[in-house]
């Protein structure tokens, strides 16, 4: 979904943000149509997108880094997002998320050393009646456990 | 054969797209057709076979059971569906559709009486629009509780070149996922209430503010948008009413915060979330200056079945002041988790005992924290309160979005003290001192009281004080409930260590 080198010309960032310039509150909007594309916000996107809405590069970069989404550097090729908050901590998420960060050897935001997996938290994913739970990629996954993360991690290339 | 097969994200996380293909294998000729849940989350993936026009359930189903549903000798049968207790026991009015029909079908949407509501709508003046709801008793369904009424009414009479209509469907809440089955299950409902919402006081615009961490919803709410759209149900002749409505989803950034409505708004302005404050209340200045509704997912949606069956009848249901219907999303630790909507009143104990099964674990209760992360821990002493907004708020207590998590007698109570204050601490806009720093000291002083410091418990105290008045937006001055019902229902685990370290 996300591309995992993420270039784009200077020509294709500046389409994009024309894509949304003009909707009312075109920020957000813009700053996920780049990182989808290049599973980041470049430095190179800054000054086009400051041009275009007529911001100042403080502003842009206070916006980047107020969100838990946006990133400055691409994630590895997979991100695995698991639930940190009550409900999936009241079902052993915390001792399966322990042991996940353990076994890769990372702490959380941290990215496996081939590159293939980093692995973040979220706080709910509405899946509050079935978890522990997780997200790769977008795909959700309840009730996970050590075997689960395994399998899930293999196919990852992890 | 017609099988219904739920593509709701709860049923995903538990394996439906394997079971769908299993039944497509088993069954080549069969019409599946993907639904929204049931609410049942512990019968999901719940396959639905319809036998002589009766809908049977078979659940929690695996691709090896697919053969057997087909044939009629599984024995994950569980007979129809609308007769389990579960169903028969609520009143299901904002979820009537959801789970029954195929959510991006608006020919299914209406037959079950889509559009009735907004059809209405269009025959009544921008006021009665505004009566109508207010009659309904109908209160903000994202935790806080204030007349959706009222709030229209200032919107309605504000004077204004452009308004707008905002859903709030960042549901941050642990413990909740009803505005996630709502959209993934029925999305035209939302876009009809909010459509009826706009008629009714003068809105042109809509947006649903929808979080990123639920890619599903986004996916069926946009879809759902555009069919609308195609179908002159938006745009700028609403149903050949001559009245113009037309909406849009944005995609929140996972910042849990932007829950909150002022931060919601700068949110979508595009700016960082930081809490406004109030006033100018945001029916006066809201989304780019402009009046602007704020409602949650459910209260929006709850709009279409408040005009289609009528205001008073709406009004029946319920308690006290709290008129109508609650979705409970009864969660965690919990043997029969999911989603049930009922009229206000019922109890908690009977909510998590009798409902939900008890804990998963087969282990005794130990509390229940109603209202996401910053609802209290209820202990069990406290299950005989009914659920209505006065009668929690009695008890120390907030229903909020009325998502329950249960937990078992494992639990360490210091623990998720410490994680509320954690989670505050990571969210935390900045833009007031007492959540900001209040959070961070709460870390370091809760962890003073685990290590024995009996010094720290009143600092603790004092500090929630500060948290509560001091803060602007409700992230900081409702942290202190998880943190002092934890510490005013279990002592004992706020003492332990200490009496260790002695």
């Amino acid at each position: 979904m996300q591309s995992p080198n993420g270039t784009l010309t200077l020509e294709e960032l500046g389409h994009l943000i024309s894509e949304h310039r003009d909707a009312e509150g075109a920020l957000l909007p813009i700053l996920h149509a780049i990182q989808d594309a290049c599973g980041c916000i470049p430095d190179a996107a800054h000054r086009l997108i400051c041009d275009a809405l007529n911001i100042s590069e403080a502003e842009l970069r206070g916006v980047i880094s107020f969100y838990h989404d946006f990133r400055e550097k691409p994630a590895g090729r997979h991100v695995l997002k698991v639930c940190r908050a009550e409900a999936c901590q009241s079902v052993g998420g915390d001792a399966v998320v322990a042991a996940l960060l353990d076994r890769l050897g990372l702490d959380w935001h941290g990215t496996t050393a081939n590159g293939a997996v980093t692995v973040e938290p979220v706080y709910c994913l509405g899946l509050c009646a079935c978890g522990p739970a997780a997200m790769v990629d977008g795909r959700v996954l309840g009730r996970v456990d050590a075997a689960k993360l395994d399998a899930l991690l293999a196919e990852a290339g992890a | 054969m017609k099988i219904f097969v739920p593509m709701d994200s709860a049923a995903k996380a538990l394996g439906a797209e394997a079971v769908v293909a299993a039944l497509r294998a088993a069954a080549p000729d069969a019409e599946i057709v993907r639904t929204g849940s049931r609410g049942m989350i512990w019968l999901e993936p719940l396959v639905e076979v319809e036998i002589d026009g009766v809908r049977h359930g078979f659940g929690p189903a695996e691709p090896s059971d697919a053969v057997g549903i087909v044939d009629g000798t599984s024995d994950k049968a569980l007979g129809p569906v609308a007769d389990l207790d579960w169903m028969r026991r609520q009143t299901r009015l904002t979820f009537a559709r959801v789970g029954v029909i195929d959510p991006l079908s608006l020919a299914d949407f209406e037959v079950h009486g889509g559009l009735a509501g907004l059809r209405r709508a269009l025959g009544m003046t921008g006021q009665e629009i505004v009566d109508e709801v207010k009659a309904s008793g109908l209160r903000g369904r994202g935790g806080a509780g204030f007349p959706t009424g009222i709030k229209w009414q200032t919107v309605h009479d504000t004077e204004a070149p452009k308004k707008y209509i905002i859903c709030n469907a960042d549901e941050g809440d642990s413990g909740t996922f009803a505005d996630r089955m709502i959209m993934e299950g029925d999305p035209f409902t939302l876009i009809e209430g909010m459509a009826i919402a706009g008629i009714g006081v003068g809105a042109t615009r809509g947006y649903v503010y929808l979080r990123s961490e639920y890619p599903d919803a986004i996916a069926v709410m946009c879809r759902a948008v555009e069919l609308a759209r195609e179908a002159g149900i938006l745009g700028t002749d609403v149903l050949g009413s001559g009245q113009a409505f037309d909406m849009e989803i944005r995609k929140g950034a996972g910042a849990y915060v932007c829950g909150e409505e002022t931060s919601l708004l700068n949110s979508l302005e595009g700016k960082r979330g930081v809490v406004r404050a109030k006033p100018p209340l945001p029916a006066l200045e809201g989304f780019l200056g402009r009046p602007t509704i704020v409602n949650n997912v459910i209260s929006l949606a709850t709009v279409p079945v408040i005009f289609e069956k009528g205001a008073q009848n709406y009004a029946e249901f319920g308690l006290g002041r709290s008129r109508g219907t609650v979705t409970l999303q009864v969660a965690g630790n919990v043997a029969r988790g999911g989603l049930f909507e009922t009229a206000f009143g019922v109890t908690l104990g009977e909510v998590v005992i009798d409902l939900g099964g008890g804990t998963a674990s087969g282990r005794p209760v130990k509390a229940v924290q109603v209202g996401g992360p910053l609802g209290a821990y209820m202990p069990v002493s406290k299950f005989d309160t009914p659920i209505g907004y006065e009668e929690f708020d009695r008890q120390g207590g907030l229903i909020g979005h009325a998502g329950m998590t249960v937990f078992d007698d494992t639990t360490d109570m210091l623990g998720m003290a410490r994680f509320a204050m954690e989670f505050c601490a990571i969210e935390s806009c900045g833009k007031c001192t007492p959540c900001r720093i209040g959070a961070v000291r709460g870390v370091e002083t809760i962890d003073r009281i685990a290590e024995g410091d009996a010094a720290a418990l009143p600092l603790l105290t004092d500090l929630c004080e500060t948290m509560k008045d001091g803060s602007l937006c409700a992230l900081g001055s409702f942290t202190p409930y998880p943190v002092l019902s934890a510490v005013t229902h279990f002592p004992d685990d706020f003492a332990r260590l200490k009496e260790a370290a002695e």
